[in-house]
């Protein structure tokens, strides 16, 4: 799509190496983003005239991981987290995809959550949304107002959209599996 | 001792007023299901309000990630249960973005009759319940009435009443079984006076307008930036419709039909139908505008299955063939929103080219919608907090997934 190309021209020359990669051939078009670099790309996407990206829909987080080692040795990616931004302009009726890409540990710690700046500052609709990601995919926002979980109980363990995630055996005496 | 009355300290002890927390849920009727909201009240007056959710959660999206798309379609039911069919469609429309499956000319008519047919049974709950959040309790048995005769239409065409599994990836289970048409267009003939019934008792009704004019007012700008979607969006005097102006997979469907999005533009409303009047006390934004956008959208459904019927009776090809249980999906994802009748309901699929999707992740029209109630609610009433909840028409199954 040529309109998707202009967007990653734009935005090249914005923030050079804050840009890491893009996609316009698949079926609906995506660039990635360092996430140190999101807050700012979020912003600049949302207040530019001509992009004007003034709706997000949804967060996703996605988790790239094999609990299969036969099937994690012919995978064609190294596990690593995504964090999925669709955005759209309900003045210009465009979208973008927007994707970050995390370890899946913070610094290979097993068990420190992947940090990225949370985008709550731009739309208030990644408030909740982040919430979820966090609850479900287990990423830390770094800057959001209210990070709870929203989703699970408060005392819930673990990040049920995790491949590896495991249903704990016992929750205040219910039976887990 | 005895106590001293006119100790000014044990007066100023009697007369302190406290900020108080009161706990609204979730087993609230108002809340819509299992909402809960705790309120801290100073007086009458609301100062801050926390929505607490996930009582429904069933892990849809998990769920999602260990079948395949046509054996996730009842979970898709579940999510908003008023609109079974909607979410159906959402989802099968994802599914064949992601396999570049093409339907026939008769079955997207198939799929606009049924929608339609699904917004304005939806519609219906939405306007009764509001009603029930005010307090007056026979709007509601007007809309069930109705409702009730949507339903057996439904039931006849897919055997369920209320989670239907019918759009399926591909086309539908079946086609709408002979006679159907015939059925649908008498309902339809007999339900259209029916609507002025309900602006009597909602719509224009003096306490009903009290109640919810100039209630919760929402600017267009605070709508877009919490990603509201739908009546909601509409109400707040934003001109956005996905039938209109979505995805070119989704607007196809209604290629050649006439309606108008229904918001008010220019100050005023659609006005190919006579419609009641907007009251003097009501502001864009509103809850009232919320509903009336709701009520103004049954009238367009009206419109749209009686074309959508015409259509489909004369159009070529089959009602579409749902695809294999086990269809391999190709590499790669997609993400795709419909205008469902609570908002834009948006379904995520990312596959690794095997017949179980990699992620399935849905986005919750009603899950944005809710997010606006603490900034609506700030400074409110504690009487008004149902009115702006219930103006939101939020389905916590869709919110919880």
């Amino acid at each position: 799509m040529s309109e998707s190309n202009s967007f990653l021209d734009k935005l090249k020359k914005k923030f050079g190496d804050g840009i890491t990669g893009s996609n316009f051939d698949a079926i609906d078009p995506w660039i990635e983003v360092k996430p140190e670099a999101i807050v700012d790309v979020c912003k600049y996407l949302k207040t530019e005239p001509g992009l004007q990206f003034d709706m997000l829909n949804c967060i996703s987080g996605v988790d790239y991981f094999h609990t299969d080692e036969k099937k994690a040795s012919k995978a064609d990616w190294e596990p690593h987290l995504e964090i999925v931004y669709h955005l759209s302009s309900i003045a210009l009726k465009h979208t973008l995809v927007v994707k970050v890409m995390l370890p899946r540990w913070k610094d290979g710690q097993e068990g420190v959550l992947p940090e990225i700046p949370s985008v709550e500052k731009v739309w208030r609709t990644a408030d909740w949304h982040e919430r979820e990601v966090f609850d479900l995919v287990g990423v830390q926002f770094v800057g959001h107002p209210d990070h709870r979980r929203i989703l699970c109980p408060e005392d819930w363990v673990g990040h049920p959209l995790r491949r590896d995630y495991e249903m704990p055996l016992e929750y205040h005496g219910i039976r887990g599996r | 001792m005895a106590t001293q009355l006119d100790d000014p300290r044990i007066v100023e002890f009697d007369v302190r007023t406290d900020e108080m927390l009161v706990n609204m849920g979730p087993q609230h009727p108002s809340t819509h299901g299992v909402l809960r909201l705790v309120l801290r009240t100073d007086g009458e007056i609301i100062s801050e309000v926390e929505p607490h959710l996930g009582y429904l959660h069933r892990c849809a999206e998990k769920i999602g990630e260990n079948l395949t798309p046509r054996q996730w379609i009842p979970y898709t039911d579940r999510m908003d249960y008023l609109a079974g069919m909607s979410m159906n469609l959402g989802w099968a429309l994802c599914v064949e973005k992601l396999l570049q499956h093409e339907l026939s000319e008769k079955a997207k008519h198939l799929r606009v009759i049924i929608a339609e047919m699904q917004r304005i049974a939806s519609h219906l709950v939405g306007m009764g319940a509001y009603g029930l959040d005010l307090g007056t309790f026979s709007p509601f048995l007007y809309a069930f009435r109705e409702r009730e005769r949507i339903l057996d239409l439904f039931e006849e065409a897919c055997g369920a009443r209320l989670t239907y599994s019918y759009i399926t990836p591909g086309g539908a289970t079946a086609d709408l079984p002979s006679g159907w048409l015939q059925k649908c267009a008498a309902f339809l003939d007999q339900f259209e006076p029916i609507i002025q019934d309900y602006h009597d008792l909602l719509t224009t009704n003096k306490i009903f307008i009290q109640r919810t004019a100039g209630i919760g007012i929402m600017s267009a700008d605070m709508a877009i930036d919490y990603g509201c979607t739908g009546p909601v969006l509409r109400g707040s005097g934003v001109d956005h419709d996905l039938r209109r102006d979505g995805e070119e997979r989704y607007t196809e469907m209604y290629d050649g039909y006439a309606f108008e999005v229904v918001a008010e533009k220019d100050g005023h409303y659609p006005q190919d139908h006579d419609y009641p009047p907007v009251p003097p006390e009501a502001v864009v934004g509103d809850c009232w505008h919320r509903f009336y956008v709701r009520m103004l959208e049954v009238v367009q459904a009206v419109d749209l299955v009686r074309q959508a019927i015409d259509r489909y009776s004369t159009a070529s090809g089959d009602w579409g063939i749902p695809i294999k249980l086990t269809q391999k999906l190709p590499k790669g994802e997609v993400y795709l929103e419909t205008e469902c009748p609570r908002g834009q309901m948006g379904f995520y699929l990312v596959s690794d080219g095997s017949s179980i999707p990699w992620r399935t992740r849905a986005r919750s029209s009603c899950f944005c919608n809710l997010s606006v109630t603490a900034d609506l609610c700030r400074g409110c009433l504690i009487a008004d907090v149902p009115a702006i909840v219930g103006s939101l028409d939020i389905v916590m199954g869709e919110i919880d997934r």
